[in-house]
């Protein structure tokens, strides 16, 4: 265990003491939390625990009520030239897929590279074909959004944010709206991934995944973090009493 | 000269052969009216729009936030105001009002144009709002996770599809228009309208003047109709796509 913790070493992002609440109601209490390069990080828990709000909090979709985000140690400050600059190196893919409906496929992945990282046509295109063959969807360059099956459009999703060459990757959920069919196809992207060495946070249900997949576990409950270690600590030696009856609940559905 | 008619039709006839000229240049100045009035109320109907639909992001400066909320407020102003009058009366308070406080004589026509054009950019900017809004805000999330900026979001993402879903609407307007240009022979543009009261002057042919001019109307509305279906045909393309080979993936 020690030895697979030391091979991360570069903290690519870390949050502290973070905290947010809609109104009184109080979503995410204190979160410590960080991410070294090429970690793959799942985040289980019931629903309602805070996981997609954290994730958003780590994205700056949402302002963190107290608290840091910390990008290679240093803040990222919440003024919009900042926030633009940070995300384009932290990509997020989202359980409703989110692809631009008004762009065809190869379009929808080039956008982003050629007007947030102001690169060429060319080697927009290049980038963007690049990872289409990755995800298996280099067929389907001309479609458009609704022309394609749920997993073919995450698969598209994933290309997009890849294509963008982000540090760090985070899903939310990438399989959840998916028809049990096509959950398969997606695991098996962010697998490749995963082995490729690309650094993600994972939020999931698949816990197949979870185990075989990540080097850490985060287990969240009631807005903050009850437990986190690799999948064999979690899944085989839980030492909270909430990580146990969540995982019996869990295995047992 | 054959005298005087003494049917309906022949009364049509006589009035098309003496005043049919100065009816197709009404019918001209009304297309150009409702043409360019449509097209800059468009113009100004996405500006206020965009504005009315601009977020006031958390990390902005007070000052960005300042100038945000007091352009709001007037352009808010300004499409109640025009939302809330007739536009003939409209035409009136601006036509004369420019006359007699700056001393501007503004040719009818183009007087004209601008009323219309405010009037559909006060009515636009409400459809534009919504349009904008009823686009799923997931992809502004998309959008704005690749780091996209607001004004990139709406330029690439959000406005090429509320302006597609505007489409039958603009082209309403634009019909809409054309019927509405009638008001204007108030501050005496020499639209349609206003060519059937001067042809009215000679023979007092109310009925015979007026089922002309109704027809003309009629032909300009439907034409435009159709002319607006066909062309929403064309924008919704094709409908399939076709799959690459593996092999000439790198070609295309
Ligand atoms: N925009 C929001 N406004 C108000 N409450 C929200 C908002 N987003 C999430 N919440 C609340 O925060 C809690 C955690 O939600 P979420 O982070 O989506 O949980 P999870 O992803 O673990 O299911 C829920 O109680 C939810 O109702
Ligand atoms: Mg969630």
């Amino acid at each position: 265990m020690e030895q697979n913790m030391m091979k991360y070493d570069e903290t690519i992002l870390s949050v502290e003491h973070l905290g947010k609440s809609f109104g009184k109601n109080e979503v995410l209490k204190d979160i410590d939390f960080s991410v070294r390069k090429g970690e793959v990080i799942s985040i289980i828990g019931a629903s309602g625990s805070g996981k997609s709000t954290l994730l958003r909090c780590i994205n700056m979709l949402e302002t963190p009520s107290s608290g840091n985000v910390l990008y290679h140690g240093e803040p990222v400050k919440n003024t919009p030239r900042d926030v633009v600059a940070y995300r384009s190196n932290v990509g997020m893919v989202f359980q409703s897929f989110n692809l631009f409906a008004n762009m065809k496929v190869l379009k929808n992945c080039m956008i982003g590279v050629q007007k947030v990282n102001k690169k060429h046509e060319a080697e927009a295109k290049a980038l963007a074909l690049k990872f289409l063959k990755k995800v298996g969807m280099g067929a389907y360059l001309n479609a458009r959004p609704h022309q394609l099956s749920g997993g073919q459009k995450q698969r598209v999703a994933i290309a997009r944010a890849l294509a963008m060459e982000p540090d760090l990757l985070l899903f939310d959920e990438p399989t959840s709206a998916l028809d049990p069919e096509m959950v398969g196809e997606v695991l098996e992207v962010i697998k490749q991934l995963a082995n490729e060495g690309l650094t993600m946070v994972v939020v999931t249900h698949e816990m197949a995944f979870a185990r075989d997949v990540s080097t850490r576990v985060v287990f969240m409950d009631k807005g903050i973090i009850e437990e986190e270690g690799t999948p064999d600590v979690i899944f085989n030696h839980p030492q909270s009493e909430r990580t146990k009856a969540f995982l019996n609940r869990f295995m047992n559905q | 000269m054959n005298g005087i008619p003494e049917t309906f039709f022949g009364w049509v006839s006589l009035i098309f052969s003496e005043y049919g000229d100065m009816f197709i240049k009404g019918m001209w100045s009304t297309l150009f009216i409702a043409a360019l009035g449509t097209i800059f109320g468009c113009v100004i109907g996405f500006l206020v729009g965009i504005i009315q639909s601009t977020p006031i992001e958390s990390g902005s400066s007070l000052m960005l936030k300042g100038v945000i909320r007091l352009t709001k407020l007037m352009v808010s102003i300004y499409v109640e105001i025009f939302r809330g009058t007739p536009m003939m009366v409209q035409a009136m308070v601006i036509y004369y009002g420019s006359m007699q406080v700056f001393g501007w004589n503004i040719i009818p026509i183009y007087a004209g144009v601008l009323i219309l054009s405010l009037n559909t950019g006060a009515y636009m900017a409400e459809s534009v709002r919504g349009g904008i809004v009823s686009i799923d805000p997931g992809q502004t999330e998309g959008a704005k996770a690749m780091g996209m900026t607001h004004v990139q979001t709406m330029l690439y993402v959000i406005l090429p599809q509320a302006f597609r879903n505007l489409i039958p609407q603009i082209g309403n307007g634009f019909v809409s228009a054309i019927k509405d240009t009638s008001v204007l022979n108030v501050i005496s543009v020499t639209e349609l309208y206003f060519m059937g009261r001067t042809a009215c002057g000679t023979y007092f042919r109310y009925f015979e003047v007026f089922f002309i001019i109704s027809m003309i109307y009629l032909i300009l509305t439907f034409i435009s109709s159709r002319l607006l279906i066909l062309l929403e045909k064309k924008l919704d393309g094709e409908s399939d796509y076709e799959l690459i080979a593996e092999d000439e993936i790198g070609a295309v």
